[in-house]
């Protein structure tokens, strides 16, 4: 190999290195910015205005033709309940689940869970089979027939809403409030649970719209509400967001989590494993080149030392 | 004769006069004492509403009627506009509040920037917002069929009562 096809060789490989470095540092800059679709419909939810008497949740279960539940929807014995030291989450067979929470000022307030239809959904970014879809509607939903269970979803979820169903042996999927959109968001109906609501705890709307709502509803009545909507900003903004009485943590919210979509997280370091798998070997290549090179004359120094000893 | 139709007249006058009196009255306190709430009625049966017993209760007919009765309002966002001084032409909650749960009409009242009268609740959520949240400051009735009787539709929708699940210790152990 002549020292002029090595150097061409190396010049070579930094320049392609760096071409792919630069593609996905792009991406990364355009997805960072996607605040969801601009008429992508959204829920303000009123956690003010929940009673907690589950009509939702029996909402949900006919228009996703569930399994019949362990206890009547008008049983609120649920509220109760513990599993795992939590409260009860959304499974494969509930996509959405009301609790109650005792809270310092306001004694119990209830909090309806469901698929928050994240803006930039990291359930979605960790699924290699590309299950997952966000609509421009605004739904997130999933192709049940790609998943093949591996459950990446489940732990890349910041709200602990996917459900598994570990009940069936041989093809286990992922199950999970879909905003109804099957059924009625795409025809631009409202979801189930909206509609059923007695108290309208939850309004549909464009989710701009409604953000909008809810400001002027804080504005209103500083005094009735915390001054944080949670889900404008949270993991780069959600489809359903919440105003409430009460701090959010005091209602079991995570209230920790970033501004940014989870997949920032790894974006950085997603967009360097292309670089370092193209530049290393070449970058080190020619460290190992440079250090044996230094060797032929090495001897010479090796001697002249040697000389200098005697 | 004569004496007979001024008799009448008189008759007839006072009669004018005492129904126009009766109507003055009666304007006053012219309310229904029982409200038949049932245009929603599915799952539950609608509620017979004690309108007089409520009335004695309350001290303003604005606790519920907002504007519309022409006494005071009680909120201070409304008496910004609305000072008491106007009756509405409709004081029924469904001639102004949608039964339609997402009428355009509930987001906007006019089509352009946000005023007041946006973000009305529909028909359902104004009855039950107007009631609960009252009751659960006065210690009424909060509960669902403390009000209404669940229809049997209400029943299957709910799975409750005969379509109750059955009880079935393992099920119940896992969630």
């Amino acid at each position: 190999m002549s020292k002029i096809s090595r150097r061409k060789f190396l010049a070579g490989s930094v320049a392609g290195g760096a071409a792919v470095m630069m593609t996905p540092a792009k991406k990364a800059l355009a997805a960072g910015s996607f605040e969801g679709f601009p008429d992508g419909m959204g829920v303000l939810v009123d956690f003010t205005r929940c009673v907690g008497c589950r009509t939702c949740e029996a909402a949900c279960n006919k228009e996703q033709n569930l399994p019949a539940p362990a206890k009547p929807f008008d049983d609120y014995s649920v509220f109760d309940e513990i599993h795992h030291g939590q409260p009860r989450r959304p499974t494969s067979k509930a996509y959405t689940v009301v609790n109650r929470y005792e809270t310092k000022e306001e004694g119990p307030v209830f909090r309806k869970i469901q698929c928050n239809h994240c803006n930039e959904p990291a359930c979605l970014t960790s699924c290699f089979v590309n299950a997952y879809t966000k609509t421009p509607e605004g739904a997130v939903i999933y192709n049940s027939k790609v998943c093949v269970g591996c459950r990446n979803c489940m732990i890349a979820c910041p709200f602990h809403i996917p459900g598994y169903t570990y009940e069936s042996v041989i093809n286990p999927v992922i199950k999970k409030c879909i905003f109804c959109y099957d059924t009625r968001l795409k025809e631009g109906r409202p979801p189930a649970c909206v509609e059923s609501c007695p108290q309208q705890v939850m309004t549909f709307g464009k989710r701009a719209e409604l953000m909008n709502i809810a400001h002027e509803r804080m504005r209103k009545n500083p005094e009735k509400y915390v001054d944080h909507i949670y889900g404008e900003k949270e993991v780069g903004g959600t489809g359903w967001f919440y105003i409430s009485g009460v701090p959010f943590e005091e209602l079991g919210f995570d209230t920790h989590l970033p501004k940014e979509p989870i997949i920032n997280n790894v974006k950085d370091f997603l967009a360097v494993v292309p670089m370092v798998l193209a530049i290393w070997p070449a970058l080190f290549t020619g460290f190992h080149l440079l250090a044996t090179k230094g060797k032929s004359h090495g001897h010479g120094d090796d001697h002249s030392h040697g000389e200098e000893g005697h | 004769m004569v004496r007979a139709g001024r008799q009448l007249i008189t008759g007839l006058g006072v009669l004018l006069l005492s129904a126009v009196l009766a109507v003055g009255c009666f304007a006053m306190d012219d309310f229904p004492d029982e409200v038949e709430i049932d245009s929603l009625a599915n799952l539950y049966d609608g509620v017979v509403f004690d309108h007089a017993m409520h009335v004695d209760m309350t001290e303003n007919c604005a606790d519920c009627h907002h504007h519309t009765t022409g006494t005071g309002v009680v909120d201070e966002y409304c008496a910004k506009c609305h000072d008491g001084a106007e009756d509405g032409d409709t004081v029924a909650c469904q001639d102004c509040h949608s039964a339609n749960p997402v009428s355009p009409e509930n987001f906007h009242s006019t089509p352009e920037a946000y005023s007041y009268h946006d973000d009305k609740p529909n028909l359902k959520a104004a009855y039950h917002l107007n009631c609960v949240g009252c009751h659960q400051d006065v210690g009424g009735p909060t509960g669902c069929e403390d009000c209404h009787a669940k229809t049997d539709a209400g029943e299957k929708y709910y799975h409750s009562g005969e379509y109750a699940p059955k009880q079935d210790p393992h099920q119940a152990a896992h969630h």
